[in-house]
């Protein structure tokens, strides 16, 4: 145990010892406050001025569905750093080969790899945190400037910031995972970059057409996570015949993900010889 | 004071697929003392020095520190400091937090970092990041990680790679001041010269296999002996070699005969009642024999060492020292040209085989 507590120090300070976990949190920052606080001040702007939406306003969320929507792009939008953080973890150490001072230090590699994951979702947390800290406040303020609703004091909303951290921490955890798999550092950032922001969005509008399609697309990663939380795109679209997951089975697909990554990842490289 | 204990290979091997990288390799390093470990490039040592470690799986055999597998020790880095080629690092990270990152997972104090990076001479330099460093210190950062647990036994991969002449000193020193704490100092090197003036036990390597293991002293008695003999009647004097089954080439200063003893061919010649006029063991210069071993090539140029000639027929007028340079089997046969006239080839030798 005082082993694994020593690792997960040494695991601590590698994050927070170099640059890259603030320069991710300060983008993160301007990113989900950005998309927060302008299109909670779109959809108050087109509330005031309901003649000036195209198409009579349709899809355009309403009532309580407003404000988890834009509280949700913590997470919804956000997640794709704590991945970053947990892949750039991981994979840096093949780059630099800074695995041989650690498995020197540290030579039972199985502690290494789960005081990693330990980590990740510790600090994926505190990314949570942080998002969401941004998008409530940066959606509450656009939102009293409309005199809109602000559900700050409504316990569903920090149920809500509750279940996206959740969802952030194991966002890290699977960009741990995809990290030992894939140990290229270029590689990694290009799968982590196409795959949510472009692959998993198309598949899952492709396969929300079609009923069995659909309900299997429930378990991609974006749609698990989503679940999660509570509220997505794909919601409001109406577009989604089929109910997502239970927030909690959602969080199991996730820990599924990073569990099946690290492991994979454990035995294709990280017990490899390190030459 | 941490005491050393001895480095165990037990018929490690290790392959690649088809290639065969380290084969069977069996040898002791004992503590206090400096033991290079050495070999060309490609010769297998870092991966042997990978497998003690732990960071590479030998095919067969085992490598141990005194008996314990380096997974199997209880806190590594207390026991054994281990520095691989020095690119280990992250660029972004200061020398300093480099070392407490290590320091946390070993669970030593930071205090010890600031400690060792004063030791290595990094001590204004801390607070860097690793990215500018000079090849220099980032090889005293190596160092500095080795000496992180006060460990009682030191593995240094090319620790001298990069170094300029002051640092080169300065290691030569700080590697006899370790061992002369009673630590096991295992230093590994391409460049024999480069590490004979700090250890004491060689353990040479070549294509993965043990070539030769002994003291610095043995490597130039026990590799390719020879003896360089002359005689003012060169043809009887190869006869009588010939005669007694002696295998010999002619070179400039005399005979070249494949014995290490110089009192048999005296005691030969004074047998057979021929004249000497020279007699001296040829003592190859440490690089040669070593490149002699790791090449499986022929003991060329070197350096001789006049020994007692022992047959009353020697000629006194016979310049022992003059014919040093004796190039006898790089050059070729020219019996008329004076010996000890050509010039002194081994200049750039690192001295100790030169007396």
């Amino acid at each position: 145990m005082t082993a694994l507590f020593r690792s997960i120090g040494s695991e601590f300070l590698k994050i927070l010892t170099t640059r890259i976990w603030w320069i991710l949190a300060i983008v993160m920052v301007v990113y989900v406050g950005a998309t927060a606080g302008g299109l909670a001040a779109l959809f108050g702007w087109l509330s005031q001025n309901p003649d000036q939406t195209g198409g009579g306003g349709r899809g355009l969320p309403t009532g309580a569905q407003l404000q988890p929507l834009v509280y949700g792009f913590a997470t919804t939008v956000g997640y794709v750093f704590p991945v970053l953080l947990g892949a750039l973890a991981t994979t840096g150490e093949f780059r630099h080969e800074t695995l041989t001072p650690t498995f020197l230090a540290t030579p039972r590699r199985g502690l290494v790899l789960l005081a990693k994951v330990v980590v990740a979702i510790i600090v994926g947390a505190v990314f949570g945190l942080i998002a969401w800290a941004t998008t409530l406040a940066a959606g509450a303020a656009a939102f009293s400037g409309f005199g809109i609703e602000t559900n700050l004091g409504d316990s569903d909303t920090w149920a809500l910031a509750g279940r996206g951290i959740l969802a952030m921490a194991l966002w890290a955890a699977i960009g741990v995972g995809l990290g030992t798999l894939v140990t290229s550092q270029v590689a990694a950032i290009v799968i982590v970059l196409a795959f949510t922001q472009f692959v998993e969005p198309l598949l899952r509008l492709a396969a929300s057409f079609i009923d069995v399609t659909a309900s299997i697309a429930r378990f991609l990663p974006g749609a698990a996570s989503d679940a999660v939380v509570g509220v997505s795109f794909y919601s409001l679209s109406g577009g989604a015949a089929t109910d997502p997951l239970d927030w909690w089975k959602g969080a199991i697909v996730l820990l599924a993900y990073a569990a099946v990554l690290t492991f994979g990842g454990y035995f294709s490289s990280w017990r490899r010889d390190v030459t | 004071m941490p005491t050393g204990v001895p480095i165990e290979f037990s018929g490690v091997t290790k392959r690649f697929g088809a290639v065969t990288a380290v084969a069977d390799l069996s040898f002791t390093v004992e503590p206090g003392r400096v033991t290079g470990f050495l070999g060309p490039n490609g010769a297998g040592k870092t991966t042997s020095l990978r497998m003690l470690l732990g960071l590479v799986r030998p095919t067969s055999g085992t490598a141990t520190f005194g008996g314990t597998a380096y997974r199997d020790l209880a806190n590594p880095l207390t026991t054994v400091g281990a520095a691989l080629e020095a690119a280990s690092f992250h660029p972004g990270r200061t020398a300093h937090n480099h070392l407490r990152v290590y320091a946390a997972a070993a669970g030593l104090p930071t205090s010890r970092v600031d400690e060792v990076l004063r030791r290595v001479g990094l001590g204004e330099y801390a607070k860097r990041r690793v990215g500018g460093y000079s090849l220099g210190m980032r090889q005293r950062l190596g160092l500095a990680y080795t000496l992180l647990g006060d460990p009682g036994v030191l593995v240094l991969d090319e620790p001298i790679n990069g170094l300029d002449p002051e640092g080169i000193k300065w290691i030569r020193l700080f590697l006899r001041e370790l061992a002369a704490e009673g630590r096991t100092v295992l230093v590994s090197s391409h460049l024999l010269s480069e590490v004979q003036q700090s250890v004491d036990e060689v353990v040479i390597i070549a294509k993965g296999r043990l070539v030769h293991r002994g003291t610095l002293a043995t490597l130039d008695t026990e590799v390719a002996p020879h003896v360089v003999v002359d005689s003012p009647d060169r043809t009887r004097l190869g006869e009588v070699l010939t005669a007694e089954g002696f295998e010999f080439s002619t070179g400039r200063t005399g005979l070249l005969v494949a014995e290490g003893d110089p009192g048999r061919i005296g005691h030969l010649a004074f047998v057979n009642g021929v004249e000497i006029s020279m007699l001296q063991r040829q003592k190859a210069g440490l690089e040669e024999s070593f490149l002699t071993l790791v090449d499986g090539g022929e003991v060329v140029g070197g350096s001789t060492e006049t020994t007692r000639v022992t047959d009353a027929a020697a000629d006194a007028t016979a310049e022992p020292a003059a014919s040093v340079d004796a190039a006898v089997s790089t050059e070729p046969p020219a019996p008329e040209a004076p010996a000890g006239e050509s010039p002194g080839r081994h200049a750039d030798h690192d001295g100790e085989d030169q007396r």
